[in-house]
């Protein structure tokens, strides 16, 4: 057998030892040139001056509990700020000894958004189980009955906000968003103009401008008596504005199926609706996740733009806590805590993301 | 060299002839691309369980003519009538059309995101509402027919040229047309694979099947079609027998054709 002569004979020529392993790596990716040595000596130097004072700064001459009063006397990061104003940090202006009825309630969002991060999950009986606890959620923020008191909307506030604002806006505007690609790919010509004009205008104008028009604009052409709650006016907009940008990406995927795809659903008489969900959506949307995820994450930050018509999300929280004579001045802290809370959740997304693709890929 | 391809010894099928009944009833159909008069007045008639081969330069329409027939392409002026069903803007008519119409398509089209079985048991699933278990041991029928059923659980990326057009074939089987269209099934394979394809399309063919194939296999032609048309410039140029249309073209562009291709 010729060819397995070549095989072994192949087997024993071994790569040099400089090419593989950690020194491979190391000569590969950090010595590879002068620029590159320069450049990896340079950053040495610098890791070495920034890291040794940033972690004595945040972790040993820090202040973790305790008043304001020994922050100013420490050099360190002052946490405390964060501890001894977790709760409005947290909750706003809900009433404090009601606070359990938020937590519960975003307890049961995190719990239901983990038990579905699996796709075999993906039934239609877990569609039922998120109807029924999103109710549960929004009678345990609301009250009014079952023995809760009543919590005017306007008293909520920090985290479960920002959750209500991102989990509903996020995914309302998906599937708004690929009917509004759908539309503008329509042979309709009516559907496909309003589509197109509606993407066109969104996209045109800021997301304050549309918080703006929502709060202040929308309820002067209400009759009177009639109002909107502010934080559902703020919701439409965010979903509106969302929608608009995940439109176009998804209408990219769409242009990313061959035609042939159409023509074979066609030709065994699959109609426009199955064509689509069975055909083109399932792989269109899959090629623009990472773009569509782009768009999520910066919705998801987006939504601490409600801060200008006073709704006190997160953010707006954290910035009156700074406003209090007592912790002015370690704005620092707090604003790394809200990075801190904001990265948790655009990283999950994307982690999320990644692990969609590699499941759905084909290859 | 290309009329090796298809196996002498199995080749010719049965002789069955093909019945009085019209399959496909085309008359004097016309197709514009734009300003571009593709289909210049085509008329052909189909009859039950007839197979036709038609071959012709590339442009000349032969490919828009098959694609009129299940409603890929709209043509503008003129009948095509499919098993008693006109075709016309009426979506009920097409999508009836296209249940009895299987097509097979060059660059096969199968669907990437779905297995293979589920790329067969779909049109049953959502088209004729076969019940799930059944659409799915109706297209194991039709694998193992094409020979391809331990590939049942793979992606199409995952197969070859030839084995994903045997699955094409299949997925189209699935839907029991009565009439298969195939447009240029081979020309995108390798040489060896080109046989296994056509070798599950004379299976076919024996078991009378109604069949137009746009294909430049001559010898597939030979042994298995009942007619040959020679299509250019948008009109059926000839059609005959294979015998007479390869000893005895009648016209000057059928010959510089079959000189070319034939070497």
């Amino acid at each position: 057998m010729p060819s397995a002569i070549l095989q072994n004979h192949e087997a024993e020529i071994r790569p040099p030892v400089t090419s593989v392993g950690v020194i491979g790596w190391v000569k590969q990716n950090l010595f590879d040139g002068w620029f590159n040595t320069l450049l990896t000596l340079v950053t040495v130097y610098f890791l070495y001056r920034i890291g040794p004072p940033l972690f004595r700064w945040m972790f040993m001459d820090s202040v973790w509990f305790g008043p304001a009063s020994e922050c100013n006397q420490n050099p360190g990061a002052c946490w405390s700020i964060i501890s001894s104003n977790f709760r409005f940090i947290l909750f706003g202006f809900y009433p404090y000894d009601q606070q359990w009825r938020p937590l519960l309630a975003m307890l049961i969002l995190f719990g239901f958004l983990y038990y579905s991060r699996d796709r075999r999950r993906w039934t239609k009986r877990l569609g039922y189980a998120w109807i029924i606890g999103l109710s549960a959620m929004g009678i345990l923020m609301r009250g009014g009955i079952l023995g809760l008191s009543a919590v005017e909307s306007s008293q909520w506030g920090g985290l479960p906000l920002t959750l209500i604002l991102s989990v509903f806006g996020l995914t309302a505007a998906y599937p708004l968003g690929i009917f509004l690609a759908l539309g503008r790919r329509s042979k309709m010509p009516i559907i496909k103009s309003l589509s197109v004009v509606y993407i066109e205008l969104i996209r045109g104008v800021p997301l304050i401008s549309l918080l703006f028009m929502g709060s202040i604009i929308f309820p002067l052409f209400l009759p009177e008596g009639i109002t909107i709650n502010k934080i559902l006016r703020a919701q439409v907009a965010i979903i509106l504005f969302t929608a608009a940008y995940i439109a176009e990406v998804v209408r990219g995927g769409l242009q990313g199926i061959p035609r042939g795809q159409y023509e074979a659903a066609e030709s065994i008489g699959l109609n426009y609706y199955l064509t689509m969900r069975l055909v083109i959506l399932p792989q269109a949307l899959k090629i623009v996740i990472p773009p569509t995820v782009s768009i999520l994450i910066s919705a998801f930050k987006d939504t601490s733009l409600v801060v200008i018509i006073a709704l006190f999300d997160l953010l707006k929280t954290t910035q009156s806590v700074l406003s209090n004579p007592e912790w002015m001045g370690f704005s620092k802290e707090a604003y790394i805590f809200i990075a801190l809370l904001y990265f948790l959740g655009c990283f999950s997304m994307a982690n999320y993301s990644r692990k969609l693709e590699r499941e759905l890929s084909r290859d | 060299m290309k009329k090796e391809m298809v196996n002498e010894a199995t080749a010719p099928p049965e002789s069955r002839l093909p019945e009085e009944e019209a399959m496909i009833e085309i008359v004097d159909m016309h197709k514009w691309f734009g300003d571009f008069h593709v289909l210049k007045g085509v008329d052909l008639t189909v009859k039950k369980q007839e197979r036709i081969v038609i071959c012709g330069p590339s442009g000349s329409g032969k490919s828009t003519l098959i694609r009129c027939i299940n409603r890929l392409e709209e043509h503008q002026r003129g009948r095509i009538v499919v098993d008693g069903i006109e075709l016309t803007n009426n979506l009920k008519n097409i999508e009836r059309i296209r249940q009895e119409v299987g097509m097979v398509f060059q660059h096969f089209n199968l669907f990437p995101h779905l297995t293979i079985l589920e790329n067969l048991a779909l049109g049953p699933i959502y088209v004729r509402k076969t019940p799930r278990k059944e659409a799915e041991e109706l297209a194991m029928h039709f694998l193992e027919k094409v020979h391809i059923a331990e590939q049942a659980l793979k992606y199409p990326g995952q197969l070859s040229g030839g084995q994903q057009q045997r699955v094409a074939i299949a997925r189209s089987l699935c839907m029991s047309p009565k009439v298969m269209l195939f447009d240029e099934p081979t020309s995108a394979l390798d040489p060896e694979m080109i046989k296994e394809v056509l070798d599950v399309m004379i299976d076919l063919a024996r078991e009378g099947m109604t069949m137009i194939v746009v294909t430049h296999e001559m010898g597939f032609a030979k042994s298995v079609a009942h007619r040959v048309l020679f299509m250019d410039f948008g009109r059926i140029v000839e059609g005959n027998t294979p015998e007479e249309f390869f000893k005895n073209p009648k016209h000057e562009r059928t010959k510089l054709f079959l000189s070319q291709i034939l070497h």
